[in-house]
C-alpha cells in the first residue's frame, strides 16, 4: 500500500488534529512506509492460521456483579477541566438532533 | 391505485438489569445524584481496566436461547470509536462483527389473536452513554444551547442492542413486536424494560412498497420515539408521509428523521457533514469469551416458560379470549397462580373468571397482589369444585372468595362447620318456599294478574330466607310449580 491511497486529511479529521499542508505532506509519506512495512504480512501463507482477535491466550475472564465503592464526586469533578455544579461541563455538543 | 405496505424493521436498546455497570463495579440504579456512580474505568481514565460483568453476559445468553438465536461459541468485544462528550473514552465497547447471539425469531401476537413472525438479525452487548442536559438555550434543544453538561452515571450501564430483519408491516405489528420483546426480557429477569426510565429505546426504519413487491422502497430512520404509544403514532405518520410524496410523483430521500411528540410529524434530522466511520477493532483490553454447547444446553433447559408459549396454551388449550389470556401472561406471577389454580380443580374458566374477576378487584382494593394474598389457589380451586359439584351456588362462591381473602382457611372446612351448602333436597326447599308465597301475598296476586317478573323478586326472597343455602334453579321451578298450579 503507498500513501496515494492514504487520504492523510481524512484521517487526522477523524482523529481531530488538524495539520499543515506540509505535514499532510510529510505524515502520507510516514504512513505510507508504516503501511508498506506491516503489508509484508500478506506475503505469509496464513491458509491455516485460524483468524484471531487477541494474542493472548486467555479467555472468559469476567467478573461476578458485585457493587464495589465509586469514587467521590469531588475527587472526580476536580479532574475536569471545566464543572458546573454536579457536572461535567462541556462543549457544546455538536447539533445532531436538530 | 396502488396499495401500498409498509415495511419496518426495529433496533432497540435495553439496559440489562445488573447490581453493577458492564465493565466496572459501580453501582447501576436509575437515578440517583448526578456523577455518583462513577470510577476511573467508567470515566475512561487511562490505564483502568475494564472486565466484563458475569451476569449481563448470562442475560444475553438467555434471552438470546429464549429468542432462537444462535450462541456462537466465539465472541468478542470491539471498539466504536467516535467523539461525543457524553461518551468519557471516546470509543465505546460495543461488539461488530462477532456478537453474542445470531439470529432468532420474535412471535407475538396482535389484539385480535393473530400470531405473528419478526426474525432477528443479532442482539450485542454494548455500554451504554452518560447523560447530557443541553444548558444555555431556552428551549432545552441542542441548536441554542451554548454549553452541555454531563452526569456519567449511566455510561457504562450494560445495554443490549436487538436488530431485527425488516419482517414488521405496520404501525400495529412494531408495537406488539416490542411488546413481545418487553415480555420475555421481563419474565427471564435481564431487563425491567422501563420506556419513562430509558431502559428500552427504539428506531424504526420504514419504507414502503407496492403490496406484492419484492423489493424495498428508500427507507428512512425515525428516532426520539419515548413510548410505545409514539412508536405507533410515528410510524404512522411516517408511513402517510411516504406514501404522499410517492403518489404525488416524488421519491422519498434517504436520511434519519426525529419524531416530534407535540406537533405529530417526523421531520428531518441534520445529518452530519461525513458519514460515520467508526473503525471498529477488537478491545484489547478485553479478551474474548467462548462457549461450549454443553453449557447452551443447561441453560436453554432451565428457561420457563416463556410468554408467547403461555399465551398460545391459554387461547388454544384452555380457550381463554385474546384479552384476558394478555392480561395473564403480562403479569408472570399472577399466570404463575392461575396455573395453580387450575392443577388443582381443572376448571381454567372457571379459574380465569376468578382471578380476573373478584380475586383482582380484591387485589384492587387492598393492595395486596393476589399471588401475596391469604387465598391460596388450593382454597380458590375448592370453591370451584364446590360449585362445580353444586354444593355451593355462586352466591356463597363469592362470598366464600371474599372470606378466604381475609383469612386463610378451607372454604371446605367452613362450608361445612357453618352448613352452608346449597340445599337441592326438595323438602327443604318446598319449605323456604311455602314461607316465602305466605309473606308476599301481594306479589303473590300480581303474578296471578299477569306480571311474570315478579319472579325474580320471590327466587330472591327464597334465598334471602334460606341464608343463601337454596339452590336458585330448584327454588323457581317450586314457586312456578306452585302459582301456576293455584
Ligand atoms: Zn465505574
Amino acid at each position: 500500500m503507498s500513501s496515494e491511497t492514504i487520504d492523510v486529511r481524512y484521517v487526522a479529521q477523524l482523529a481531530r488534529i488538524e495539520l499543515t499542508d506540509d505535514e499532510v505532506e510529510r505524515f502520507g509519506a510516514q504512513l505510507g512506509n508504516l503501511l508498506d512495512h506491516v503489508g509484508r504480512l500478506a506475503e505469509l501463507d496464513t491458509a491455516s492460521v485460524p483468524a484471531t482477535a487477541q494474542v493472548i491466550e486467555s479467555r472468559n475472564v469476567l467478573r461476578d456483579d458485585v457493587v464495589r465503592p465509586s469514587l467521590d464526586r469531588e475527587t472526580v469533578l476536580a479532574q475536569a477541566p471545566k464543572r458546573q455544579g454536579a457536572f461535567f461541563r462541556v462543549p457544546r455538543i455538536i447539533a445532531e438532533a436538530e | 391505485m396502488t396499495a401500498w405496505e409498509a415495511v419496518i424493521g426495529i433496533e432497540c436498546h435495553v439496559e440489562l438489569r445488573t447490581a453493577s455497570k458492564m465493565f466496572c463495579g459501580c453501582q447501576n440504579e436509575f437515578g440517583g445524584e448526578p456523577n455518583t456512580k462513577v470510577c476511573p474505568v467508567c470515566l475512561g481514565m487511562p490505564g483502568a481496566l475494564p472486565v466484563p460483568n458475569m451476569r449481563a453476559i448470562d442475560h444475553m445468553i438467555r434471552a438470546g436461547i429464549a429468542l432462537g438465536s444462535e450462541i456462537p461459541a466465539f465472541s468478542k468485544f470491539d471498539r466504536k470509536n467516535y467523539f461525543y462528550p457524553d461518551m468519557p473514552k471516546d470509543y465505546q465497547i460495543s461488539q461488530y462483527d462477532m456478537p453474542l447471539t445470531q439470529g432468532g425469531v420474535v412471535r407475538y401476537w396482535l389484539e385480535d389473536g393473530t400470531m405473528k413472525e419478526c426474525r432477528l438479525t443479532r442482539i450485542h452487548l454494548e455500554e451504554d452513554t452518560g447523560k447530557s442536559t443541553h444548558a444555555g438555550s431556552t428551549d432545552g434543544r441542542i441548536a441554542g444551547s451554548a454549553y452541555s453538561l454531563v452526569d456519567f452515571n449511566r455510561a457504562g450501564v450494560p445495554l443490549m442492542e436487538c436488530v431485527s430483519e425488516p419482517d414488521i408491516r405496520s404501525a400495529e405489528e412494531a408495537v406488539a413486536y416490542l411488546e413481545a420483546l418487553k415480555r420475555t426480557f421481563v419474565q427471564l429477569g435481564v431487563s425491567d424494560v422501563k420506556m419513562e426510565e430509558g431502559s428500552l429505546r427504539c428506531d424504526a426504519n420504514v419504507s414502503i412498497r407496492p403490496i406484492g413487491a419484492s423489493e424495498y422502497g428508500t427507507k428512512t430512520e425515525i428516532k426520539n420515539m419515548n413510548s410505545f404509544r409514539s412508536v405507533y403514532r410515528a410510524i404512522e405518520s411516517e408511513i402517510e408521509r411516504q406514501i404522499a410524496i410517492v403518489e404525488s410523483g416524488g421519491r422519498v430521500t434517504q436520511e434519519t428523521r426525529g419524531w416530534d411528540e407535540a406537533r405529530g410529524v417526523t421531520h428531518p434530522m441534520r445529518s452530519k457533514e461525513q458519514a460515520h466511520d467508526y473503525r471498529y477493532f477488537p478491545d484489547p483490553d478485553l479478551v474474548p469469551m467462548e462457549f461450549n454447547a454443553a453449557t447452551m444446553e443447561i441453560l436453554r433447559s432451565t428457561l420457563p416458560e416463556l410468554p408467547t408459549a403461555r399465551f398460545e396454551r391459554y387461547t388454544k388449550q384452555f380457550g381463554i379470549n385474546v384479552k384476558q389470556a394478555t392480561q395473564l401472561v403480562d403479569n408472570a406471577q399472577l399466570a404463575d397462580y392461575f396455573d395453580q389454580c387450575v392443577a388443582a380443580c381443572g376448571n381454567a374458566h372457571q379459574c380465569v373468571n376468578f382471578v380476573l374477576g373478584d380475586l383482582s378487584r380484591l387485589s384492587n382494593e387492598s393492595g395486596t397482589p393476589v399471588y401475596y394474598s391469604n387465598a391460596r389457589p388450593e382454597y380458590v380451586a375448592e370453591v370451584i369444585d364446590m360449585l362445580e359439584k353444586k354444593i355451593i351456588n355462586s352466591k356463597i362462591a363469592k362470598e366464600l372468595i371474599e372470606r378466604i381473602w381475609e383469612a386463610a382457611g378451607s372454604p371446605r372446612a367452613i362450608v361445612e362447620r357453618e352448613g352452608l351448602s346449597q340445599t337441592s333436597d326438595p323438602g327443604a326447599v318446598e319449605g323456604f318456599v311455602n314461607d316465602v308465597l305466605a309473606a308476599n301475598e301481594k306479589v303473590v296476586a300480581e303474578y296471578k294478574a299477569g306480571k311474570t317478573n315478579v319472579m325474580g323478586f320471590l327466587v330472591g326472597q327464597v334465598m334471602k330466607t334460606s341464608r343463601g343455602k337454596a339452590d336458585p334453579a330448584l327454588a323457581g321451578e317450586l314457586l312456578r310449580k306452585k302459582l301456576d298450579a293455584s
